[in-house]
């Protein structure tokens, strides 16, 4: 019945093969609503309005970003808006996350960074600003959800407390973490467990979980940082649903390696490759008409 | 090792877990009849087989020598330890009968192993801190390193010499019995307890550090993403991360402190009994002498003056004990801190 000598299987990804499962609809036949991905999350994550863009909240200008003398990001000019999600896209290695982190001034932490370029926030120069309270108002989530060790309450709370010599006790603060929780859409699952350790929370309830942690000090502007890389298709629909909601009063920034995904959340959309802004437009623009060629050939997928 | 055959879902239909007729239906492994699922020694080379036996012969030889140890110090110490030797103090008597148990004793290597971890595991964490997140000279900072490693490479009779020459000195007389002319003693569980710190010190620095190490860069940059600083980072954050860290490191330096003879000897008199010093209740005692487990010991057994084997034999046998009970204390204090938040897992595992 069974041949002794039977040789492993082997799976080949066949390059030109022809569709096996039902052919997508043309990209971008249905504007918003294209889902001929097979993505798991992507059925049910409906594209939201789109509102008018709101004020400028950041604006860099001929931004660059070196590590030593090699220089990550090349003169990028760009502007993020209140109530719009810009997503950034590129190949590895390409600048999106240094570009990300210079806007909080996390790159000074790595040694060797040095940084040309202005950034302003509402008007004023990041390095006017203590960069504690920079960071309040531009605040991050990381690729790895990473909760402290400490209570669920802790994590937000840690947050909210200001660098004070008083803390403020869990009366004051007890409200805005609600709060904060609820935005992020954690409180129904975590109300009656705020004192368990974080770390014992899914990996998507921790992720929302630093999601709370960062827009509880109500920021402008908030950087993720590649926040479903490490995440199931099922958390990565709840946090791409929470991310059209946030929009609303922030200004979104958002580093993706899925373009799937970078569709589904961005209203803006810029193309890095090799520390160069490549283009920069509408979702729709950069997925369906992508003026450059490099940019065509990595949505197309021909790199990347 | 089980890899021996490739089986992969697309084997499942025409030979399924189970299914076989000839396997039996003993799991996994059972595809063919005869396949074993250890690989044969019959293709190995020699000087491979010579060496595999060796590290088994090791591994076991090793676990009987503990066993042995233990095994043997619990059937001398049964034989021995009468309850009433854990709650009498020691006299210095020939005749056995008279001479008392060893309270004294088991108190002393309580008081020196509080003192010896409670100087150590604040400087140890504090230098930790410094080397892993400040480290600034980073000349500096290996020196610092390797000034650890001397101290824990520096044999325990010469930092027990070196602590009398330095205690006995006059800034240090409050640490100890000073005589009418003003000449220090040095001995005292003050002097010896900070002698011993340093055989502590460098297993609760290098726990730490490993823990610090081990946190992700990213979760100090969550941290300062928030907009904290450096010092609320480590407050907050990264000290609360090492907790199991610095309990597993002040566990390994206490059991070291217990066990440790020299310094006893040497700086803390090893007088049979407590052996008071001033009038302040509580600090009388750390400033003056007395024995641990160790230092009774070493003077009942066949070496020493007391020359009273049993005695050695059951004081042997309640320093074991003693030692691992305080492991799982410790390690007990470590898992409750680990409730908290910790529960041993690796921050952002990812990284």
């Amino acid at each position: 019945m069974i041949t002794e000598e039977q040789p492993p299987p082997i799976r080949k990804i066949v390059v030109d093969a022809p569709p096996t499962v039902a052919p997508a609809p043309p990209a971008g036949a249905n504007g918003h609503g294209s889902n001929g991905y097979t993505s798991a999350g992507a059925a049910s994550v409906a594209r939201h309005d789109r509102g008018e863009p709101g004020p400028e909240r950041m604006a860099l200008q001929a931004l660059s970003v070196f590590y030593g003398d090699n220089e990550a990001v090349k003169q990028v000019s760009l502007s993020i808006r209140l109530g719009e999600v810009l997503a950034l896209i590129g190949p590895s290695g390409c600048g999106k996350t240094t570009l990300l982190r210079t806007l909080n001034r996390l790159t000074e932490l790595t040694p060797g960074a040095s940084r040309g370029g202005t950034i302003l926030l509402d008007g004023t120069d990041v390095d006017d600003l203590e960069v504690t309270t920079l960071r309040r108002r531009v605040s991050m989530v990381f690729q790895q959800p990473n909760p402290f060790p400490m209570s669920i309450f802790d994590n937000v709370a840690y947050a909210l407390r200001e660098q004070a010599r008083k803390r403020p006790g869990r009366g004051v603060v007890e409200p805005l973490v609600e709060d904060a929780l609820r935005r992020a859409g954690l409180w129904d699952e975590v109300k009656d467990k705020l004192d368990a350790p974080a770390l014992r929370l899914s990996g998507g309830q921790q992720q929302r979980l630093c999601i709370a942690r960062a827009i509880a000090t109500r920021p402008e502007v908030l950087l993720m940082d590649e926040p479903c890389s490490a995440l199931d298709p099922r958390s990565t629909q709840v946090i791409e649903q929470l991310i059209g909601d946030l929009r609303k009063d922030l200004a979104i920034v958002i580093v993706t390696h899925n373009m799937q995904q970078a569709r589904r959340v961005g209203d803006k959309v810029a193309f890095m490759y090799l520390g160069d802004l490549v283009e920069y437009g509408d979702a729709e623009q950069i997925f369906d008409a992508p003026q450059a060629q490099r940019t065509r050939d990595y949505v197309r997928g021909a790199f990347g | 090792m089980a890899v021996t055959h490739p089986r992969t879902l697309d084997d499942l239909p025409h030979g399924g877990f189970g299914m076989d007729p000839a396997g039996g239906g003993r799991g996994p492994g059972s595809r063919t009849p005869k396949r074993k699922r250890h690989e044969s020694m019959s293709t190995w080379r020699w000087g491979d087989r010579i060496a595999y036996v060796m590290c088994w012969g090791a591994g076991l030889m090793l676990c009987a020598i503990a066993f042995a140890i233990v095994g043997y110090m619990a059937y001398r110490g049964v034989q021995y330890l009468k309850p009433e030797l854990l709650w009498s103090h020691p006299s210095g008597e020939v005749d056995q009968s008279k001479s008392g148990g060893f309270l004294d004793p088991i108190l002393g290597t309580m008081i020196l192993t509080i003192v010896g971890i409670a100087i150590a595991t604040p400087l140890a964490v504090a230098a930790a801190i410094w080397v892993v997140e400040y480290g600034r000279p980073a000349p500096l900072a290996r020196a610092v390193e390797s000034g650890i490693e001397v101290v824990a490479g520096t044999p325990d009779i010469v930092l027990a010499i070196f602590g009398l020459a330095l205690f006995q000195h006059g800034l240090f007389g409050w640490m100890s019995f000073t005589a009418e002319g003003g000449a220090v003693f040095g001995r005292s569980f003050l002097t010896a307890g900070a002698m011993m710190s340093l055989i502590a010190l460098p297993m609760v620095f290098g726990a730490t550090r490993e823990g610090l190490q081990s946190v992700p860069r990213h979760v100090r940059e969550a941290s300062y993403g928030l907009g904290k600083t450096k010092i609320a980072t480590i407050r907050r954050v990264l000290l609360p991360a090492v907790r199991p860290n610095i309990s597993t490191g002040a566990a390994l330096g206490m059991g070291r402190i217990a066990g440790d003879t020299a310094i006893v000897v040497i700086l803390l008199g090893a007088t049979l009994r407590l052996e008071s010093e001033g009038s302040i209740p509580g600090l009388d005692v750390l400033k003056g002498t007395g024995s641990t487990l160790t230092s009774y010991v070493y003077n009942n057994s066949p070496a020493g003056e007391g020359a009273a084997p049993e005695k050695a034999y059951a004081a042997a046998f309640v320093l074991l004990l003693l030692v691992v009970a305080l492991n799982f204390a410790v390690d007990l204090i470590a898992r409750r801190g680990a409730k908290t938040g910790l529960e041993g897992t690796r921050l952002g595992a990812g990284r």
